[in-house]
């Protein structure tokens, strides 16, 4: 046993060694505090990864939400751009006495002739005319098909092929073919022209030719069915008053060639002539993409909202059960901010982490939405910051009570625990 | 460095008088040795001496600094630089090897990791556990979790240890090599104030306070 031979016996209450030695400050520099905000997470790894795993859904969903809707978006946009923004229809209005006007019949040519205009197709509805597999069908049986004379440029004009077959041709002029629009060749359940499949139109067979794709610009082409206007002039004395006229303008002079149209189709009465452009809806329907998110993105922040409530449980625990610890850094040097700057930090960093994980998890339920639907991949920019991000913030917001209680607890009551 | 309490009285809420008038100075390199019965105010006096709290009324100085009107930040400079606690309960970081624990008795000086590291294994080698430098507490035995708590202490060589029964929790033979580490701090020149209920651990110091009733009824010296 060591002998302790300092001897302090004899002196006075106020020696001299009294002067005061200046004291260096409690420091705990940033790096250091995220160390040990890790250590705190990496000692309890299950509980962490539980409740990081509350904020990982909640914004997982957000992501997945924002991630699908703008895959989507972005999927329907590439659409429009391919199919173009420059096709226009033109189709009777009323006239002014609230009648139905008519387009005459030299509509189609003298818009054909305008400058800016690349091409024009004209249709012609008939309306007393219907389609049947065969002549026993009973007559109401309809199928809702329509039948419209078309011109042989239609499936160029309004931006589609064909699934099978060939458009109306030469002989089409001549004799009975028809082509089938999407829609109506599902309804009559033709999927291929050869072996001479026939459709009974209007007391007449007539020869399946083509099948149209669907024409994703104005989808009432789909359930129509195509012949050709000499034909049906010959067969059903169908007037040669187009019921629309598709329209192709050079891409940058739309609005031009829109203004225009109106007195180019009927000189007489503009007023009767409506124009429309199809890719509107579509660009319309991009833009409501946008505001239907607003719904499941709120579910999302529900999500997020328990995510923070578990996470502000686990850390008014953790202060409870490692009060040992807090006695323990407070009595190392730990000031009260340094103990409340801990729990809060932990707490961020956790959060921070199940956003990153939200992130991964949103990212890859986009990539699965997407590629099931031949869609492209597409999770915004804003994203990839704002998970972490609002992840931190929530997780600092969710640590501020536990945080504020571990500073307040008495060192050594935490030490006698 | 000097301890002093003078006419310090402490009081818990509910009215529990754990300290009543008590006045001692502890000059520096001192080792003193704390006895008395539980609920003397032994550790009330130790947290005091510590500057974990502050009396409900009288003058604590430590090291010449006024505790009573320091501020928060002020008190956790001070046991950050110059004060090292060893408790009877080790408190130890589970999830953390011997070094990065002895590491963490530094942290609050702003020292950086690494210069830590370097203290804690010099004291880790001092106290006798150079050979166990990256086992986690729950390796170790008691006598070597203790003799951990201690190298955490006296790894930023603090001018006073505060030791609050350190081998309550030991077995005697344990015990015994937990005191000599302590003792040969004293080579060191830093003040050890040791609380202990066991007369026998008491009567190796030179100077024994003993407590009763929350207050000092005998300040004896070899």
């Amino acid at each position: 046993m060591t002998d302790v031979v300092i001897e302090d016996a004899g002196i006075p209450p106020r020696e001299p060694e009294q002067t005061v030695t200046p004291i260096g400050r409690a420091h705990l520099p940033f790096r250091e505090l995220v160390g040990v905000a890790f250590q705190g997470l990496r000692s309890r790894k299950l509980r962490a990864a539980l409740s990081a795993l509350g904020i990982a859904i909640g914004i997982g969903a957000m992501v997945a939400v924002v991630g699908v809707s703008s895959s989507a978006q972005a999927n329907l946009i590439a659409e429009i751009d391919s199919l173009g923004t420059n096709l226009l229809t033109v189709s009777p209005g009323t006239d002014f006495l609230g009648n139905a006007a008519v387009l005459a019949p030299s509509s189609t040519p003298m818009i054909d002739h305008m400058l800016h205009v690349k091409s024009a197709a004209p249709i012609y509805q008939l309306s007393n005319a219907n389609v049947y597999r065969t002549p026993y069908v009973p007559s109401e049986q309809t199928g809702g098909i329509g039948v419209d004379a078309a011109s042989d440029n239609l499936p160029s004009v309004v931006g589609t092929t064909l699934a099978a077959g060939h458009f109306l041709g030469t002989v089409a002029q001549h004799y009975p073919e028809v082509v089938l629009g999407a829609q109506a060749a599902a309804t009559l359940q033709i999927t291929q022209v050869t072996g001479h499949v026939m459709l009974y139109i209007g007391n007449r067979w007539f020869v399946v030719v083509g099948i149209l794709n669907p024409v994703k610009l104005d989808s009432s082409l789909d359930s129509v069915v195509f012949i050709s206007l000499p034909v049906a002039e010959k067969l059903f004395q169908q007037l040669p008053e187009p019921s629309e006229i598709y329209v192709r303008s050079t891409q940058n002079n739309v609005t031009q060639v829109a203004n225009l149209l109106p007195a180019t189709a009927n000189p007489q009465d503009p007023s009767g002539v409506s124009v429309s452009r199809p890719s509107d809806v579509l660009e319309a329907r991009a833009a409501a993409m946008g505001q239907f998110t607003t719904l499941l993105l709120g579910l999302g922040a529900v999500a997020l909202l328990v995510g923070a409530i578990g996470i502000a449980n686990i850390m008014v625990i953790s202060v409870l059960e490692r009060r040992g610890e807090i006695g323990l850094r407070r009595a190392l040097g730990a000031t009260r901010g340094h103990i409340s700057l801990q729990f809060l930090a932990e707490s961020a960093l956790l959060a921070a982490i199940g956003g990153v994980f939200g992130l991964a998890i949103g990212a890859g339920a986009t990539e699965i939405y997407a590629a099931g639907k031949h869609e492209p991949f597409v999770v915004p920019m804003y994203a990839l910051i704002a998970a972490p991000t609002v992840g931190f913030l929530i997780g600092a917001l969710a640590g501020l009570y536990p945080a504020a209680k571990a500073a307040r607890l008495s060192p050594t009551e935490a030490l006698r625990a | 460095m000097s301890v002093e309490l003078s006419q310090v009285t402490k009081e818990y809420p509910g009215g529990v008088l754990a300290l009543r008038d008590v006045s001692v100075t502890i000059p520096g390199g001192a080792q003193v040795a704390v006895v008395g019965p539980s609920g003397s105010g032994k550790t009330t006096m130790l947290t005091i001496l510590g500057t974990l709290e502050r009396p409900t009324a009288g003058l604590v100085r430590v090291a010449g600094h006024d505790t009573v009107q320091a501020s928060d930040g002020e008190l956790a400079g001070l046991r950050a630089h110059q004060i090292g606690f060893v408790f009877q309960a080790f408190h130890l970081q589970e999830s953390m090897s011997a070094v990065d624990n002895v590491a963490t008795g530094m942290l609050y000086t702003g020292m950086p990791l690494g210069q830590r590291r370097e203290l804690a294994r010099a004291a880790l080698e001092r106290v006798g556990l150079g050979h166990r430098l990256d086992f986690k507490p729950r390796q170790l035995s008691g006598g070597e979790r203790q003799r951990v708590a201690i190298a955490r202490a006296l790894a930023k060589r603090p001018a006073i240890i505060l030791a609050d029964e350190p081998t309550g929790n030991l077995d005697s033979k344990s015990g015994a090599g937990v005191l000599s580490v302590l003792h040969e701090l004293g080579s060191d020149g830093a003040t050890l104030v040791l609380i202990t209920h066991d007369v026998n651990i008491a009567g190796e110091f030179p100077r024994r306070l003993h407590m009763r009733d929350g207050e000092i009824v005998e300040d004896e010296r070899a």
